[in-house]
C-alpha cells in the first residue's frame, strides 16, 4: 500500500508514486493547483507557506479530539501528513462569505501587497480554533513565525484581536472543527501498521521502528524535519531512505519520572516546552523565543538535541539542568549526560542505527537558582548569537555549592564553562565571585566571528550575562528588558 | 468640483478580499502552458575574477535540462542597466561580485533547474577585490563622477564659528525583503513577439531591455504586471535581469520560460539600499544654530552604476532634511566595490542624507547640554526667511513647526523626558531614551522627464468602467486610490470600476512606480481621462436633452439632467447609441519643476511631504538589546485620498525604517560573500517589534498647497524616515551611560553589538 491518504476540505486524498521529500507546499501549488499558499523563503522563516494540520490528539485521557496546529508547508515532507487533515487558506471561505479570520483582516486593512497574507490568515486561524478570546500577547505570539514587510503588523494584530467577536462561520467554526464527522474522517484513515513507501517508512510502534532500523541502519531518522527539510529545499541534497519518527506511539510521550521529565523523541517542541516551563519557569522566555509556533509545532526537542548545532537553543539550558539522553539501538539502551553527547563540530556520540529516544530533565532542587539567556539581533524567531544558561545551587549559608554554566554560540558545540564554574564553586554568592567568574570565562571560550556577532561581542556579552544573573538574583533594579518596569507616569 | 465622498474615504484595498482568501494572483500563480520551462541562474562564487572558462557540460547533462544561456545566446545587447550600460545579463569574461549571474539553465522543473545550475565548472583567475567604502575611497574607485554642492563659504564660517565638531557615521544598507521574490515569465508569441509577466515596478523598462536583448523593437514586447508581492524599490531596475534572461531562453527554445529566483539567489544577486560612510565638520553658535556644515557622503554603489546617480543626488538633496543650512558643502562619492550593485530602496538616498543632519544636530545638542529637540527646532526652516534649500528650491509649504508643536504636546515629550532622566539616574542596567525627529521629503523624480503619466479609461455600454494606468500595484493601494479618483469624477460607486494589470500595450512610455509619485501622477492622468469622457457625455446630453451643461451632475451611479435622473448605465447606453466615444486616454505632467543636474540647482520637487515621530526605547546596557516601547507619529498627507491606506503606508514605512536602523544587518565575509541572504540570517522586524503603545495620526486641515490630485500628498517613502527617531532614542539611552556631553559612537544598524560597543566606549570599557 505505497500511497498516503489525508483529508482536505472534507475529502480523502490519495497520493501515490511521489518523491518522499516532496514538500506539502510543492504538492499544494503544483498538484492541487492551490496557489494561495506561498513560498517566501523555503526555510520555514517567513511563514508565507503556513497551513494548518489537524490530527487526532489522544494525549488527554478524556477521549479523542482533533488538534489543529499551524505548520510551515515549505519544509514539511508530504508523506508526514498521512492520516491528517490539511487546511489551507482556500479551505476557509464558504462561498462568497469570508471566514471571521479573513473578514477581520479585511476590516482592519491588514493586507497590503497580500503575499504574506495567506500565511497570517492561517496562523490566526490556528489561534482562532484554539483560543476563543485571544488577548494581544497571544496574538503576537501566534504571529511570530510570519513576516510582513508592508504593514508594520499593527492592523494584523488588531485583526487577531477582533476576529473572535465576528459571527461564527458556516465552515470552520470551532464547533465544525471539532465535529464528530471531522474526527471520524481521521479515525477512518488510521493505520494499523506503519506506512511504507519507496524510500520512506513511518513506523507506529517502537517494535516497528526497531525492525525498520535493523533493516536500514543507514536510514535518515526524520522527526519534525524543520532542519532536514532545508537540506532538500536549500542545499538541494539527495537524502537516503527516511524513517519518520512522528508516528511512533512510544516516542510521543512526556512522562514525569522519579528522575525528572522524560520527553520522547517525537514530542513536538510546543509540548516539550510547555512541560519544561511548567517544571522550570525561568525557561519561559527561551521557550517563547525559540523559533516560531509553526516550527515548534513540527520540530521536536530531541531533534534539536540530536542535530547538535553549536547554536541550538535547547542545549545550554538542558545541560545546565543536568539533562541526559536515552539512546537506543535495537533493544540496547544507554544513558549519556547531554553535555557528553557533543564531541566536536557536528560530531556526536551516536552510533550508526542509534536513536536519541528521549531526554530526561531533572526537576529543580531546593536552593537552585537557574536562568537561561538568549541574545540575538531580533527578539523573535532568531538564532542565538549567544545563549547562556546558568544553574547554581546555593547553600543556606550563602555559599555556591555547585554550578553549571553552559553556553551556545561560543564554541563548535554547546559547552560548559569549566573555568568560570571553578571560579564560583565553593565561593560566596557575591559580586566579587561573579567578577572572577567573568574573568575566567575568557579562557573558557574563543568564540568565532560570523554574521550573527563578532568574537569580541560574544565574549563580552557572555560575561555580562553572568553579571545579569547575579543582578537578577540579588538586586531590585531591573536587569533585563523583559523584567523592566516603565517609569512612573510614562508609557503606562 | 466632483463629489468627494469616495476620494477621501477609508476604503479597503481593492484586492483585500482576494489577499485573505488566497485568490490574488501573483506571477508565480499564473497558469501556464504545459510545455513551460523553469529557469535558474548560475551565480559566481567569487567577488572579483577573470573567467578562464565556463564548463556547462554537467549542467546540460543534468536531469530535465533543455537549454542553457550564456552571453553568446543573447541575440541583442547583453545588458540590463538602464542608464549606464554596465550590467551584463550574463557576465562574460569578468566576475565583479560574488553572486553575479553567469549563465541560466532551463529545465522541465524548478527543482531540476536549480540542481543543474549548481553543477557548472568555472575556472576563475581571482583578482584583488575592493569590498568596502573606505577601500574604494582610498583607491578612488567610483562608478560615477563625484558631485559637489557648495553654497556660501562653509570652510571660513566653520573656522570662525564659536563651536566646531567633527564626526563620522556609518549607515548600513538594507535588503528589500519583499515577500514575493523576483520572478519573470516569458511567453513567445507569433511573429517574434514576446509576452512578459514580470513582478516589476517598471514595466516599460522591462519592455525596452527585453527588446534590446532580443534585438527586437519595443512594439514586439508586451509586459504585464497585475500586482507585486512587495517592491520597495527593489523591483524598479532589477526585474529586467530576470525578464531578459527568461526571454533569451524562451527565444532560444521557443517555449515559455518561468524564472523565479529562490530567496538566497534573490538576496545574493539583486541590489539593496546603499550603505554610506559620512564625515562631517560643523560650525555652530552657543545656542546650537548651525552656521556652516561640510559633509562628505560616500556610498557603496557596488560593481555598476544602476540607479546610484539619482540615489546619491537625492541623498545630497536631503542632507538638509527640515533644517536651514546657510553655508553648506556636500561632496558625494559613488564608490565602486566588488559587491552587488545597490539600487532603489524606499527613500532612494534620502534616508541616508537625512541621517547625517540628524546626527549632527544630536551631537551639537549633547555638546551644548541642550535637549536635542530644542536644537532641532532652532534649526527648522523658516517661513519667510531661512527658507532656501541648498539646491535652490524655496520651502513654501513648511508645516514642520506646526507638526513639531502638535506632536510635542500630544506625545507628552517634555514630561516623559523628565521621567526618563529620573529613571536613568536611578537605574544602572536598563537605560531609557526618547527622541523626536522630523521628516521633510521632496516629492517628484529628480529627473524632470520622469514626472509624467498616462491612463486609459473605457466605459462599456452597460455602465461599467475599465481602468488602466501606468502605475503598478505593489501593495501600496495605488489601484484603490486611482479607482477612487475615477469613481469620484464619474459619480460612480467603486464597484463600477475594474482596475486592470499594468500593461505596456495599453499605456506606453510609463515611468517607474517610484519616488512616491504613483498616485500623484496616475491619479491625475486617470482624472484627466475621466474628465475627457465626462465632458463628451455632458456635451452630448446637454444638446440632446436641451439642458445647460452645468445642470448635468453625476452622483452615486445616477446622472442628473436638471431635475430628471437616469441611471449611469442607461445614460451611457444612450450615449453609445448616439455614437459618443466612451474611451479616452489621460495624460499628466507635473508643473513647475525644473532641475539642472550638473549644477545641482533648481526646483526638483513639486512640493514636500512632512512628518515627525517621537520614539521611546529601553536599552539593556549589559547586552545592547533594545526595545521600542512607544511611538507617536504625526504625518502630513495633505488631504488624504484614503486615510486607511495612508495610515498603512505610515506604519509600514516606519517599522521598515526601524528595521533598517536596528536589526537588519548585511554582513559580508572577508572574501566578499554576503552571509545574510535569507530570513534565517537577515532579520526584518516581526509583530513583536511593533511597539505596544503607538499613536499614529494624520495632520489635519492642511491640504497640499500645490494642485495635486484633490490636494493630497504622496506617502510611499516619507514615513520610512520617521524611524530616525528610533535610532536617536537609542542614542539618547546610550548617552545616558556616559558622562554629560559625551557623544555616543553609535552606527546604524544599532544591533545589540553596535549598541553595546557604543556603551562600552562611553564607559571606558571598550575591548581592543
Amino acid at each position: 500500500m505505497d500511497r498516503i491518504r489525508f483529508v482536505i476540505d472534507g475529502e480523502v486524498r490519495t497520493v501515490e508514486r511521489f518523491d518522499p521529500t516532496r514538500t506539502v507546499l510543492e504538492y499544494l501549488r503544483e498538484t492541487e493547483g492551490r496557489c494561495g499558499t506561498k513560498e517566501g523563503c523555503a526555510e520555514g522563516d517567513c511563514g508565507a507557506c503556513t497551513v494548518v494540520l489537524g490530527e487526532i490528539d489522544d494525549r488527554a485521557g478524556d477521549g479523542e479530539r482533533v488538534r489543529y496546529r499551524a505548520i510551515n508547508s515549505c519544509i514539511r515532507f508530504l508523506p508526514t501528513i498521512d492520516g491528517k487533515e490539511l487546511v489551507t487558506v482556500e479551505s476557509l471561505r464558504a462561498g462568497d462569505a469570508l471566514h471571521p479570520v479573513q473578514q477581520a483582516m479585511v476590516d482592519a486593512h491588514a493586507s497590503q501587497c497580500g503575499f504574506c497574507t495567506p500565511g497570517f490568515v492561517m496562523s490566526l486561524f490556528a489561534l482562532y480554533l484554539n483560543n476563543p478570546a485571544p488577548q494581544r500577547e497571544a496574538v503576537v505570539e501566534s504571529l511570530s513565525g510570519n513576516l510582513c514587510r508592508c504593514t508594520g503588523y499593527r492592523p494584523i494584530i488588531d485583526a487577531g484581536g477582533g476576529m473572535a467577536s465576528l459571527p461564527s462561520p458556516a465552515r470552520w467554526s470551532r464547533e465544525d472543527a471539532h465535529s464528530a464527522a471531522r474526527l471520524q474522517a481521521l479515525i477512518g484513515l488510521r493505520r494499523e501498521q506503519g506506512l511504507t513507501l519507496p524510500g520512506y517508512c513511518a513506523p507506529r510502534s517502537l517494535d516497528e521502528l526497531q525492525a525498520a532500523l535493523a533493516l536500514r541502519p543507514q536510514a535518515l531518522l526524520l522527526a519534525g524535519g524543520t532542519d532536514v527539510g532545508l537540506w532538500v529545499t536549500k542545499l538541494l541534497r539527495d537524502l537516503p531512505e527516511i524513517i519518520y519518527l512522528g508516528e511512533v506511539a512510544e516516542l510521543k510521550r512526556i512522562e514525569n519520572t522519579a528522575e525528572g521529565l522524560r520527553i520522547g523523541a517525537a514530542v513536538a517542541l510546543t509540548d516539550a516546552w510547555q512541560a519544561l516551563v511548567a517544571a522550570h519557569p525561568p525557561m519561559a522566555e527561551l521557550a517563547q523565543r525559540f523559533a516560531s509556533p509553526p516550527v515548534r509545532n513540527s520540530a521536536t526537542l530531541c531533534g534539536n538535541l540530536a542535530n547538535g548545532s553549536p547554536i541550538g537553543d535547547a542545549m545550554p539550558a538542558l545541560i545546565a539542568l543536568g539533562a541526559s539522553l536515552e539512546l537506543r539501538r535495537g533493544s540496547v539502551t544507554r544513558r549519556l549526560a547531554l553535555q557528553d553527547f557533543y564531541l566536536g563540530y557536528q560530531k556526536k556520540d551516536l552510533a550508526t542505527g542509534e536513536l536519541v529516544a528521549a531526554v530526561i530533565v531533572p526537576a529543580p532542587v531546593a536552593g537552585q537558582r537557574f536562568a537561561c539567556y538568549k541574545l540575538s539581533k531580533r527578539n523573535e524567531q532568531d538564532i542565538s548569537a549567544v545563549c547562556v544558561a546558568i544553574a547554581v545551587d546555593v547553600s543556606d549559608d550563602g555559599r555556591i555549592r555547585d554550578v553549571r554554566i553552559a553556553c551556545g554560540g561560543m564554541a563548535a558545540t554547546p559547552k560548559r564553562a569549566p573555568g568560570a564554574e571553578a571560579a564560583l564553586r565553593g565561593q560566596a554568592w557575591s559580586e566579587a565571585s561573579f567578577m572572577s567568574a567573568i574573568a575566567a570565562l575568557d579562557a573558557d571560550f574563543q568564540p568565532l566571528s560570523d554574521m550573527r556577532a563578532s568574537s569580541a561581542y560574544r565574549a563580552r556579552a557572555a560575561g555580562n550575562l553572568l553579571r545579569r544573573f547575579f543582578l537578577e538574583h540579588g538586586s531590585s533594579a531591573p536587569a533585563a528588558l523583559r523584567t523592566q518596569q516603565a517609569p512612573a507616569g510614562v508609557s503606562a | 468640483m466632483p463629489t468627494a465622498d469616495i476620494a477621501g474615504s477609508a476604503l479597503r484595498h481593492e484586492s483585500a478580499h482576494l489577499h485573505v482568501s488566497g485568490r490574488a494572483l501573483y506571477c508565480d500563480d499564473i497558469p501556464l502552458p504545459s510545455n513551460t520551462l523553469h529557469a535558474a541562474f548560475g551565480l559566481s562564487r567569487v567577488a572579483h575574477a577573470h573567467i578562464r572558462s565556463i564548463d556547462l557540460s554537467a549542467v546540460t547533462a543534468a536531469a530535465g535540462v533543455i537549454a542553457t544561456a550564456l552571453p553568446a545566446d543573447v541575440p541583442g545587447e547583453n545588458n540590463y542597466g538602464s542608464s549606464v550600460h554596465d550590467d551584463p545579463i550574463f557576465t562574460d569574461t569578468q566576475v565583479e561580485f560574488a553572486g553575479q549571474p553567469m549563465f541560466a539553465v532551463a529545465a522541465a522543473s524548478y527543482a531540476q533547474a536549480r540542481r543543474a545550475a549548481a553543477l557548472a565548472k568555472i575556472d576563475y583567475e581571482e583578482l584583488p577585490a575592493i569590498l568596502d567604502i573606505r577601500s574604494a575611497l582610498a583607491a578612488k574607485s567610483y562608478v560615477l563622477n563625484s558631485r559637489h554642492l557648495l553654497r556660501g563659504d562653509p570652510q571660513a564660517v566653520i573656522a570662525s564659528a564659536p563651536h566646531r565638531l567633527k564626526g563620522t557615521q556609518q549607515i548600513g544598507g538594507q535588503d528589500h525583503f519583499y515577500l514575493e521574490g523576483q520572478i519573470a515569465i516569458a511567453l513567445p508569441q507569433e511573429d517574434g513577439a514576446m509576452l512578459i509577466h514580470s513582478s516589476t515596478q517598471h514595466p516599460t523598462e522591462v519592455q525596452h531591455i527585453v527588446a534590446h536583448a532580443l534585438k527586437r523593437r519595443a512594439h514586439d514586447v508586451v509586459v504585464q504586471c497585475r500586482r507585486m508581492g512587495g517592491g520597495f524599490g527593489g523591483k524598479e531596475s532589477q526585474p529586467a535581469l530576470l525578464a531578459a534572461a527568461a526571454a533569451v531562453l524562451a527565444n532560444k527554445t521557443g517555449r515559455p520560460v518561468k524564472l523565479r529566483m529562490d530567496r538566497d539567489a534573490d538576496m545574493l544577486a539583486t541590489g539593496k539600499r546603499h550603505d554610506f560612510i559620512v564625515d562631517y565638520d560643523v560650525g555652530f553658535d552657543d545656542e546650537g544654530r548651525v552656521l556652516a556644515l561640510s559633509v562628505m557622503l560616500a556610498a557603496r554603489c557596488g560593481y555598476s552604476a544602476d540607479l546610484s546617480g539619482p540615489v546619491n543626488d537625492r541623498a545630497i538633496c536631503h542632507v538638509d532634511n527640515a533644517y536651514f543650512l546657510e553655508h553648506v558643502e556636500i561632496i558625494s562619492h559613488r564608490c565602486k566595490t566588488n559587491t552587488v550593485s545597490n539600487t532603489a530602496f524606499r527613500g532612494f538616498g534620502g534616508p541616508q542624507g537625512m541621517m547625517v543632519i540628524e546626527s549632527v544636530l544630536d551631537d551639537i545638542a549633547r555638546t551644548l547640554g541642550r535637549d536635542p529637540l530644542d536644537v532641532r527646532r532652532l534649526n527648522f526652516y523658516g517661513h519667510d526667511t531661512r527658507n532656501l534649500t541648498p539646491y535652490g528650491q524655496l520651502v513654501e509649504d513648511n508645516v514642520i513647526p506646526l507638526i513639531a508643536d502638535q506632536l510635542e504636546a500630544s506625545s507628552g515629550y517634555r514630561e516623559r523626558r523628565q521621567a526618563i532622566s529620573a529613571w536613568n539616574a536611578a537605574n544602572p542596567t536598563i537605560k531609557r531614551g526618547i527622541a523626536l525627529t522630523p521628516v521633510k521629503f521632496g516629492i517628484s523624480f529628480n529627473a524632470t522627464f520622469y514626472n509624467q503619466a498616462g491612463a486609459l479609461l473605457h466605459i462599456y455600454n452597460d455602465g461599467t468602467v475599465m481602468l488602466n494606468h501606468g502605475g503598478t500595484e505593489m501593495g501600496q493601494g495605488l489601484y484603490t486610490k486611482v479607482a477612487q479618483v475615477v469613481a469620484t469624477e464619474l459619480g460612480l460607486p467603486l464597484s463600477a470600476i475594474r482596475v486592470s494589470a499594468a500593461d505596456t500595450s495599453k499605456v506606453p512610455n510609463t515611468s517607474a512606480t517610484a519616488a512616491s509619485s504613483g498616485s500623484d501622477l496616475n491619479g491625475k492622468a486617470a482624472q484627466a481621462a475621466a474628465q475627457t469622457i465626462r465632458a463628451r457625455l455632458i456635451a452630448w446630453a446637454s444638446e440632446a436633452h436641451q439642458i445647460p451643461a452645468d445642470k448635468i451632475r453625476f452622483d452615486n451611479g445616477v446622472v442628473w439632467l436638471g431635475e430628471h435622473s437616469i441611471s449611469f448605465a442607461k445614460f451611457v447606453a444612450q450615449a453609445y447609441q448616439a455614437r459618443v466615444s466612451l474611451s479616452a486616454t489621460g495624460y499628466y505632467r507635473t508643473p513647475k519643476i525644473h532641475w539642472d543636474s550638473s549644477k545641482l540647482w533648481g526646483r526638483p520637487f513639486f512640493y514636500f511631504a512632512y512628518g515627525a515621530a517621537v520614539s521611546e526605547v529601553a536599552v539593556d546596557t549589559l547586552t545592547g538589546e533594545t526595545q521600542l516601547s512607544r511611538v507617536d507619529i504625526l504625518h502630513d498627507v495633505g488631504r488624504s485620498l484614503n486615510p486607511a491606506l495612508d495610515i498603512g503606508q505610515i506604519e509600514g514605512g516606519f517599522l521598515q525604517g526601524a528595521g533598517w536602523l536596528t536589526s537588519e544587518e548585511l554582513w559580508w565575509n572577508a572574501r566578499g560573500e554576503l552571509k545574510t541572504h535569507a530570513p534565517s540570517t537577515y532579520k526584518i522586524p516581526t509583530a513583536r517589534d511593533w511597539p505596544q503603545q503607538a499613536h499614529v495620526a494624520l495632520l489635519q486641515h492642511e491640504p497640499n498647497r500645490e494642485d495635486t490630485i484633490y490636494r493630497s500628498k504622496a506617502v510611499g517613502e516619507p514615513p520610512l524616515m520617521l524611524a530616525m527617531s528610533v535610532f536617536h532614542a537609542i542614542r539618547d539611552a546610550v548617552a545616558a551611560c556616559g558622562a554629560p556631553n559625551s557623544l555616543p559612537e553609535l552606527h546604524a544598524p544599532a544591533t545589540p553589538e553596535a549598541v553595546l560597543r557604543a556603551i562600552d566606549i562611553l564607559r571606558g570599557e571598550a575591548l581592543a
